[in-house]
């Protein structure tokens, strides 16, 4: 849907700093040019429940980092998430890919769990489905931000 | 790159008295963030009232590394101290080699290990049962400057050159179970507490 060059230069426009992710198939093609904007440090974390913490010292220690990760991902990360972003009241901002989503009538599970979850959380996202949907990302993260509160975009993906 | 001898890596054999082995921090520490958890977060507010303590309650079980990777990350002009319980590490151990990949060098990660799940009453942790050596895993994860102590008096003579090795460094404490005394109880607020650490965070490095 983006380039790694178009979401690496929208990043940087919104003032992120570092991008905490743990890739799936279609975010990782980014890696190249997360890794060489200059406004940008990209941080590799092993397990998804990492990057949540990881993000909230770095927001702790006054910088704009973003979580980059897949719904999966998500998923094995409840238990951090919910300290950081409740507990803490940290108001990270994550890109999650949304597998499946484009696959019509979709068997994954994973695709099943991830919009019913974050609702659970209550956590304010929108689903970003075609490539003109990127000024919707940007002003939901700009509102989340003026807001002080947490929030996600489901990058829609097809197969696994 | 400091070189690490096998010897000066292994499990240590015995274990010291918890509040002994953190006071030797605490009169090591001059202006580094420490980030406490579990039973280190029970027991370093006794020995320390600093702006940049920042008592990891309550918590998600094994992510305190990982806040303190951030904040080494966000503050590359400032050290980092975390104590991390070895219940903590066992859960996360991936964050040992996201600590080694990162390329911060001014973070301390201290594991006190004590084989047990303390703040639960005290059940035995799986490596209790298999002799697993942390020091071991954090240097096959690619941490290169890591040291295990378990007696108090070697402890306390080799601090400092500890803490003065190039970093991100790793120790294993062996420590002694602290007994009934284990429940946590937050020190305040969180709210209250984030506000003066990040108020302490601003303010420019000495």
């Amino acid at each position: 849907m983006f380039s790694g060059e178009e979401m690496a230069a929208t990043l940087s426009g919104l003032g992120v700093t570092h991008v905490v992710w743990l890739p799936d198939s279609e975010l990782g093609p980014w890696e190249s040019a997360l890794m060489t904007c200059p406004e940008l440090s990209l941080v590799r974390v092993c397990r998804e429940g990492e990057a949540w913490a990881l993000a909230a010292g770095l927001h702790l220690g006054g910088k704009r980092p973003l979580v980059m990760i897949q719904c999966t991902g998500l998923f094995e990360s409840g238990d951090a998430l919910r300290n950081v972003l409740f507990d803490l009241r940290i108001p990270l901002f994550a890109v999650i890919g949304y597998r499946s989503y484009l696959v019509e009538n979709s068997p994954d599970t994973a695709r099943r769990f991830v919009e019913p979850i974050l609702k659970t959380w209550g956590i304010d996202y929108r689903v970003i489905a075609r490539k003109e949907d990127k000024p919707r990302l940007i002003d939901h993260f700009q509102a989340c931000a003026a807001g002080q509160r947490p929030g996600a975009a489901l990058i829609a993906e097809g197969r696994m | 790159m400091h070189v690490i001898k096998a010897h000066s890596t292994s499990q240590p054999p015995g274990r010291m008295p918890l509040v002994p082995a953190l006071e030797v921090v605490r009169d090591l520490r001059r202006d580094e963030i420490v980030i406490t958890t579990m039973g280190a977060a029970r027991e370093w507010p006794k020995l320390s009232r600093h702006a940049l303590d920042f008592h990891y309650i309550p918590s998600a079980m094994g992510q305190a590394p990982l806040i303190a990777l951030g904040l080494a990350l966000a503050q590359p002009g400032r050290e980092v101290i975390c104590f991390n319980g070895d219940g903590c590490m066992l859960m996360n151990l991936g964050a040992l080699v996201t600590i080694a990949a990162s390329g911060a060098t001014n973070l301390t990660l201290i594991v006190l290990n004590n084989g047990l799940y303390e703040v639960t009453g005290g059940q035995r942790t799986a490596a209790a049962t298999c002799s697993t050596d942390f020091a071991r895993l954090a240097v096959a994860s690619g941490i290169s400057s890591v040291r295990a102590f378990g007696d108090l008096d070697l402890w306390r003579q080799g601090a400092a050159e500890t803490m003065a090795l190039a970093g991100p460094r790793f120790v294993v404490l062996g420590v002694e179970a602290v007994g009934a005394d284990y429940r946590l109880q937050a020190p305040g607020p969180m709210a209250d507490r984030m506000q003066t650490f990040q108020r302490a965070l601003s303010e420019p490095t000495s």
